[in-house]
C-alpha cells in the first residue's frame, strides 16, 4: 500500500497519454461488458432452465404440431407430476421489426409450471377469467409502453381466425416479473381455449409440451418412457432436457459465445499492445529515475513488482471503470428495449473481466518491468 | 578511529569492443569512521568508478571493498540493496530527484524500504529537512526549488536513513559558489555535528579544501594525498 502513491504518481506523470490508454481501456471494457451482457442474454434459456423440466416436440422439428391428446398420456407416464403445452403464434405487432415471443397456453398451468412468473394474484384471477385476455412481461410492458387494461392487437402471419380475418385482440390482464434476474419477461401470453377455438385450422394441436418429472435425476428416464410410448405413431416424439432444448434453439443462431470470444481476443490482443507501448515509454523515460531507486536499495524484485503494479493499476482502473458502467447502463434499465431477455452483466462476468484487467495489466507491463529490472545502475546514472 | 572502508587492490576494467580500458588499477584506501574525504582528479580518472564500487553500485574485475564489517565486493545483488538501504547515503551532482514527488515524498523514498508507519516515517522526514534547513519547503515540487534547495533535499534523502556512510558525487558540480558554498557547510555540519563519515568527489579544490583530507586519483591509480 505504501507504494501506490509512487505508482499513482508515476502514472499521472504524463495525464494525456496515460488518460488515453485508460480511455481506450475503459471503451474496450465497457464492449467486453455488453457482449458479455449479450452473451448472457442469449444464454439465459439455457441458463435458467430447470433441471427438473422437460419439452417433448414432434421427432420432425418443431415446427410440426403434435395432438392435444398426448396430453393425457403424458400426464398419466410413471415419473411425470405436470405438463403444460405450448403453441408459436408468431404474430406482428404494428410491424414486422417488433419482434417478440406470443403463445396461448393453459393460464392455470403455466404458473404452476414457471413459479419464476410472479403476478399479483388479482391480475391472475383477471385472466383466468377473461377468455381474451393476455399477460405479457415486465420487459415487454416497458418496450411498448403497455399497462394493464389496453387492448393490444396482434396481426397473425400463422394462424387465420375462422371468420377470415388475421387481426387478433387481446386485453392485458395482467404483468408478470420475474423471479430472479434473468427470468424471461419478454413473452406474451393468452388462453390456448380461445385461441383453438377462434382459429380456422389445426384445431386440437399444439407446438409442444414441456413436463415437469418428480426428480432431476430421473429426467432422462422418462424422457425415453415418454418416447417409446409415442413411437411408431403418426406423430412421434423427441424429448429432451429443458437446459438441452434451449442450446439446441441456440445453436440454430450460431455459437454466440464462440464469436463473442473471437472478437473479445482480437480487442485484447491489441488492447495489449497499445498498454505495452505505454508502459515501454513510461519505463524508458524513466531509466535514470529507476536507477536511483536501486541505488536508493530498491531490489530488482522490487523495482519489477513497481512497474508491473503500475501497468496492473493502469488495466485494473480502467477495466474497472467500463465493468462499472456496463453494470450502471444495463441494472437501469434493459438497453435493448425488452429485445433480448436476460441481457445482464452476471456476476461471474464482471469476475472474468477482473481476470482480464489483471492479466492485460501484467502481459503489458511484464517485459518493460523485466527491462527495469535489469538495468544496471552504474550505465544508467552515467547515461543520466 | 577505526577504519570504516578498506578497499584493497581494486581493479576495474571495461570493454568497449576489442578496447580494454583499465579505470582503476590497484587501488588500495582506507577512510577511517567519521573522516571527510575528497576524492579529486581528471576527467575518467576513475574517481566515480571508485565511489560505485564502495556504494555497492558496481561489482570490481579484482580486488575486495569492506564497508564496515560487510565485504561489499560479495553481496548477492538482494543483499547488496538491503544493505544499501541500510547503510549508504547518495548525494548526486544532478539531485536526481523524483520529479514527480515533493520534497517530502523524496526524501520518504528511502523510508519506504523500512518497516516504519507512515506516521513514523512522516517524523524522519520532518527531522532530516530540518537539519538541511528545508522544512518550509516539503510540499514543494522540484520544479519549484532552486537548484541549492534541490540539492539539500537530495542531501535530506541521503541521510534520512541516518546512513553510515554518505557518497557524494560532485554535490557541488551543479550549483553556483554561494549555493555550493552552502552545501559544504551542511556537509560538514553533517560529518562533525552528526559523525557522518563523507567520501565525496569533485573537481573544485576551492570544495575539495572544506575536507579533512584530499585524494588524488590519477589514471587509475590513487598516488597522492594531502591531509588538511
Amino acid at each position: 500500500m505504501k507504494f501506490l502513491p509512487l505508482v499513482w504518481h508515476n502514472l499521472l506523470r504524463r495525464k494525456i497519454r496515460t488518460i488515453s490508454t485508460l480511455l481506450v481501456i475503459v471503451f474496450i471494457f465497457t464492449l467486453y461488458g455488453y457482449l458479455a451482457a449479450l452473451s448472457a442474454g442469449f444464454s439465459a434459456g439455457v441458463d435458467l432452465a430447470s433441471a427438473d423440466r422437460l419439452v417433448l416436440i414432434h421427432k420432425v422439428s418443431l415446427i410440426q404440431l403434435l395432438p392435444i391428446s398426448y396430453e393425457k398420456r403424458i400426464a398419466q407416464t410413471e415419473g411425470v407430476v405436470d405438463v403444460c403445452h405450448f403453441t408459436y403464434f408468431g404474430g406482428v405487432y404494428q410491424k414486422p421489426s417488433n419482434f417478440f415471443m406470443q403463445m396461448p397456453v393453459v393460464p392455470e398451468c403455466l404458473f404452476r409450471l414457471y413459479p419464476e412468473f410472479l403476478m399479483p394474484d388479482a391480475q391472475k384471477k383477471a385472466w383466468f377469467a377473461d377468455r381474451t385476455g393476455a399477460i405479457v412481461g415486465r420487459s415487454l410492458a416497458n418496450r411498448f409502453g403497455w399497462k394493464v387494461g389496453d387492448r393490444v392487437p396482434l396481426q397473425a402471419t400463422i394462424w387465420r381466425k375462422k371468420d377470415g380475418q388475421i387481426t387478433w385482440t387481446f386485453t392485458i390482464d395482467g404483468i408478470y416479473d420475474g423471479a430472479t434476474k434473468g427470468t424471461d419477461t419478454t413473452q406474451f401470453l393468452f388462453h390456448y381455449d380461445y385461441f383453438d377455438e377462434a382459429r380456422w385450422v389445426a384445431r386440437g394441436l399444439v407446438g409442444w409440451y414441456v413436463i415437469r418429472v418428480d426428480r432431476p435425476e430421473h429426467a432422462p428416464e422418462v424422457a425415453k418412457r415418454l418416447d417409446a410410448m409415442f413411437a411408431n405413431s403418426p406423430e412421434e416424439t423427441k424429448t429432451t432436457a429443458e437446459k438441452a432444448f434451449a442450446q439446441a434453439f441456440l445453436n440454430q443462431i450460431g455459437d454466440i459465445g464462440l464469436m463473442i470470444r473471437w472478437i473479445l481476443g482480437i480487442v485484447f490482443f491489441v488492447l495489449m499492445f497499445v498498454t505495452a507501448n505505454t508502459m515501454a515509454q513510461s519505463v524508458r523515460e524513466r531509466t535514470n529515475e529507476l536507477a536511483v531507486l536501486k541505488t536508493l536499495g530498491f531490489s530488482n524484485g522490487g523495482v519489477l513488482a513497481l512497474v508491473l503494479l503500475e501497468s496492473c493499476c493502469l488495466a485494473v482502473v480502467g477495466g474497472g471503470l467500463g465493468l462499472a458502467l456496463v453494470t450502471v447502463l444495463t441494472s437501469g434499465s434493459d438497453p435493448t428495449g425488452g429485445l433480448i431477455p436476460g441481457f445482464i452483466l452476471r456476476t461471474r462476468d464482471v469476475l472474468t473481466g477482473i481476470g482480464f484487467a489483471l492479466a492485460l495489466g501484467f502481459l503489458a507491463g511484464v517485459f518493460p518491468a523485466l527491462r527495469a529490472m535489469r538495468l544496471r545502475i552504474a550505465d544508467a546514472l552515467r547515461r543520466g | 578511529m577505526t577504519d570504516l572502508v578498506q578497499v584493497t587492490n581494486l581493479h576495474k576494467v571495461f570493454r568497449r569492443g576489442s578496447e580494454r580500458i583499465d579505470v582503476l588499477q590497484g587501488t588500495n584506501l582506507t577512510i577511517p569512521d567519521g573522516d571527510f574525504v575528497a576524492l579529486m582528479g581528471p576527467s575518467g580518472s576513475g574517481k566515480t568508478t571508485l565511489l560505485n564500487l564502495i556504494g555497492g553500485l558496481d561489482t570490481p574485475t579484482e580486488g575486495s571493498v569492506v564497508v564496515g564489517d560487510e565485504r561489499v565486493d560479495r553481496l548477492s545483488a538482494g543483499r547488496l540493496a538491503r544493505w544499501r538501504a541500510r547503510h549508504i547515503g547518495f548525494v548526486f551532482q544532478l539531485y536526481n530527484l523524483l520529479p514527480v514527488l515533493t520534497a517530502a515524498g523524496n526524501v520518504e523514498l528511502p523510508l519506504l524500504l523500512t518497516g516504519l508507519r507512515r506516521r513514523e516515517r512522516k517524523r524522519h522526514v520532518e527531522t532530516a529537512l530540518a537539519i538541511v534547513g528545508l522544512s518550509d519547503r516539503a510540499r514543494h515540487y522540484p520544479r519549484q526549488l532552486s537548484g541549492g534547495e534541490e540539492q539539500r533535499v537530495g542531501i535530506a534523502r541521503a541521510i534520512v536513513t541516518d546512513p553510515t556512510l554518505l557518497l557524494c558525487d560532485e554535490p557541488t558540480g551543479d550549483l553556483d559558489r554561494k549555493s555550493g558554498d552552502e552545501i559544504m557547510d551542511l556537509l560538514a555540519t553533517l560529518n562533525a555535528k552528526h559523525g557522518k563519515t563523507i567520501l565525496m568527489v569533485t573537481h573544485d579544490p576551492h570544495v575539495a579544501a572544506r575536507a579533512s583530507r584530499v585524494l588524488y586519483l590519477d589514471k587509475g591509480v590513487l598516488n597522492a594525498e594531502r591531509t588538511a
